[in-house]
């Protein structure tokens, strides 16, 4: 039962020769053949690269080189470039796209030894929070498959979910991590902007955009994390910070640590059903040894508003760049170079995708910056300022990842309106530049899991990783698995 | 509220091609969209410094010394039509 080991314990395996990295990569390798086809969590598997790599792993181990990841099979969302690998970013504009490069994200992976088991489906661009804006179809929820998994990283999720990979990169512009790690059960972190390269990640808002790790346990995202997070300077807001040694600081405790609980999080949107586990896990905080204090986000309500303006305006520029000249869908027939560029895109892009260019393009044109733009990323600042304030009186602020479980398929996607605003306690803490990760706590209506976010100060993912360690210790919420894909041992 | 017209001035602008039948649908989600951002224009702002990310102290300068090596190959394998090194596109200038 390979496929039930987190990735620590996997690493001690392959550390000791207990079984080589073929083997590992066999495994998950054979959980997607058989049940990928339920989930459609993968767009891509290749199985001879997979297992190439594996053999180069091996080697590699035997020669006595080998480090946490090496061997470790992990699956990466569909926007990361990876040499040779057909990356889609979930848009039928990308869907012919065999990156000539690697994002950095990759090359540490790679550097580490790590395995590429396969590409996951996304929304389209990552625009999304149910994984149904996908042209490679939607994605199903390992716990109910008539549930969205969330989104967009909503195939990284399910396939941790199912355990058709022990963990997977994602990335979180305004909750694509934490959203789908709330509503699959599994955990996920969002790491600081700037804490982990964008380089080779293809981008969608770039003052938003941050990858980061899913698994399921706090101790697999922080060696995950570890190989993740690194200075690069192809990457213009990477940070040149020193990581932590996030592995080493897990078993700090909880003795004495300060939870904020913003009054906002906790209101009216919240469901009972949602409230009631994010409550009984702050108090298993409290029982572990840490304290409670109220604080408030007085501006957290305008966070949905100034996000669709800010992420749709970068979009727009950022996709510029698919103009069916240098790479991507080009339309078979055309009059002239502008008709080719306005039929390449209204082809190649999907109707989500389009929505936001379109209100980007309006938000930014002449006349009406100073009004949307503008506006917006002043309002930004006033958001970013409400966390300095909260952080003056706590370590970390938890509250819900999600105000719901997760939804049926086709709930949302009459009224795009009502999709975004399920983000609202995700999306503040993107437009701040804030870590946040949700790990699972608990079942509301019909099963279906709910996470509990943990959002920290700049660059304090050692403190939320080991606080959530600390959780792991005496709950075992992040133990169970959907009945239809398997038990996990340990 | 965008008219008909002005959904098919931004449509332009965006270079997407968008059928006359689509255009009403597509309408109501655009204004949909802009009266949730509606929201945030009331609120006073004066004085206070736009926020464009949030290393924005933090961006660094680099050496002006050639850094990529050529790829061109490798890059112009996976365009859509491509001539003697060059990147075709329909005439533009007679």
């Amino acid at each position: 039962m390979i496929h039930t080991w987190s990735i620590a314990r996997l690493s001690r395996a392959l550390a000791g020769r207990e079984l080589s990295a073929v083997e590992a990569a066999r495994a998950w390798l054979d959980r997607i053949d058989r049940l990928n086809g339920r989930l459609n969590a993968f767009i891509t598997v290749d199985p001879a690269k997979t297992l190439s790599q594996a053999r180069e792993a091996d080697a590699r181990i035997a020669r006595g080189e080998g480090g946490a990841l090496t061997g470790v099979p992990i699956a990466h969302k569909d926007l990361f470039c990876a040499r040779g690998w057909l990356t889609t970013c979930g848009s039928k504009m990308l869907s012919g796209f065999v990156s000539p490069y690697d994002a950095h994200v990759i090359e540490q992976f790679d550097r580490a030894g790590a395995v590429i088991l396969g590409k996951t489906n996304m929304d389209e661009f990552a625009m999304g929070s149910s994984n149904e804006n996908s042209f490679f179809g939607a994605v199903k929820n390992p716990w109910d498959e008539r549930a969205v998994p969330g989104g967009s990283s909503g195939g990284s999720a399910a396939a941790v979910a199912a355990l058709l990979a022990p963990g997977a990169t994602g990335t979180d512009t305004g909750g694509s991590i934490r959203q789908p790690a709330s509503h699959t059960g599994v955990c996920g972190l969002r790491p600081t902007y700037g804490r982990v390269s964008r380089y080779g990640m293809v981008a969608f808002a770039s003052s938003l955009d941050q990858g980061g790790p899913l698994a399921r346990s706090a101790e697999d995202l922080a060696l995950m994390l570890a190989v993740m997070a690194g200075f690069d300077a192809r990457d213009s807001t990477c940070v040149d910070r020193p990581r932590e040694d996030y592995a080493g600081a897990l078993n700090r405790g909880v003795k004495g640590l300060r939870i904020g609980l913003p009054r906002e999080y906790f209101t009216a949107d919240l469901a009972s059903d949602v409230r009631a586990p994010i409550e009984a896990a702050i108090a298993a905080l409290r029982g572990a040894g840490a304290e409670v204090v109220e604080v408030s986000l007085p501006n957290q309500h305008l966070s949905v508003p100034v996000y669709y303006v800010l992420a749709p305006a970068e979009a727009s520029s950022n996709l510029s760049r698919y103009d069916g000249v240098r790479y991507g869908h080009r339309a078979a027939e055309y009059a002239d170079l502008n008709d080719m560029y306005a039929k390449s895109r209204a082809q190649g892009f999907g109707r989500e995708v389009k929505r936001r260019i379109m209100i980007g393009t309006y938000v930014l044109s002449h006349g009406y910056y100073d009004a949307y733009y503008l506006q917006a990323q002043r309002l930004r600042r006033l958001i970013a300022n409400d966390f300095t304030e909260a952080f003056k009186r706590c370590d970390l602020i938890m509250g819900p990842a999600s105000p719901t479980v997760a939804f049926d398929l086709g709930a949302h996607t009459k009224d795009p309106v009502q999709m975004y605003l399920d983000d609202l306690y995700t999306i503040p803490i993107n437009l701040a530049g804030l870590p946040g990760m949700s790990i699972p706590c608990g079942f509301g209506a019909g099963g279906r899991p709910v996470g509990l976010q943990i959002v920290g100060n700049y660059f304090d993912e050692a403190r939320m990783l080991s606080a959530a360690h600390a959780f792991q210790q005496v709950t075992d919420w992040h133990t169970k698995t959907p009945p239809a894909f398997g038990a996990v041992s340990r | 509220m965008l008219s008909h017209d002005e959904v098919l001035r931004i449509a332009r602008l965006a270079r997407i091609e968008v059928g006359e039948r689509d255009i009403e649908a597509l309408r109501a989600e655009l204004n949909g969209i802009l009266g949730l951002i509606d929201q945030m224009r009331s609120v006073d702002t004066t004085g206070i410094e736009p926020m464009s990310h949030p290393q924005a102290d933090a961006q660094r300068l680099r050496e002006d010394r050639v850094s990529e090596p050529d790829q061109r190959d490798r890059f112009q394998a996976i365009a859509p039509s491509v001539e003697d090194g060059l990147y075709l596109v329909p005439k533009v200038i007679d």
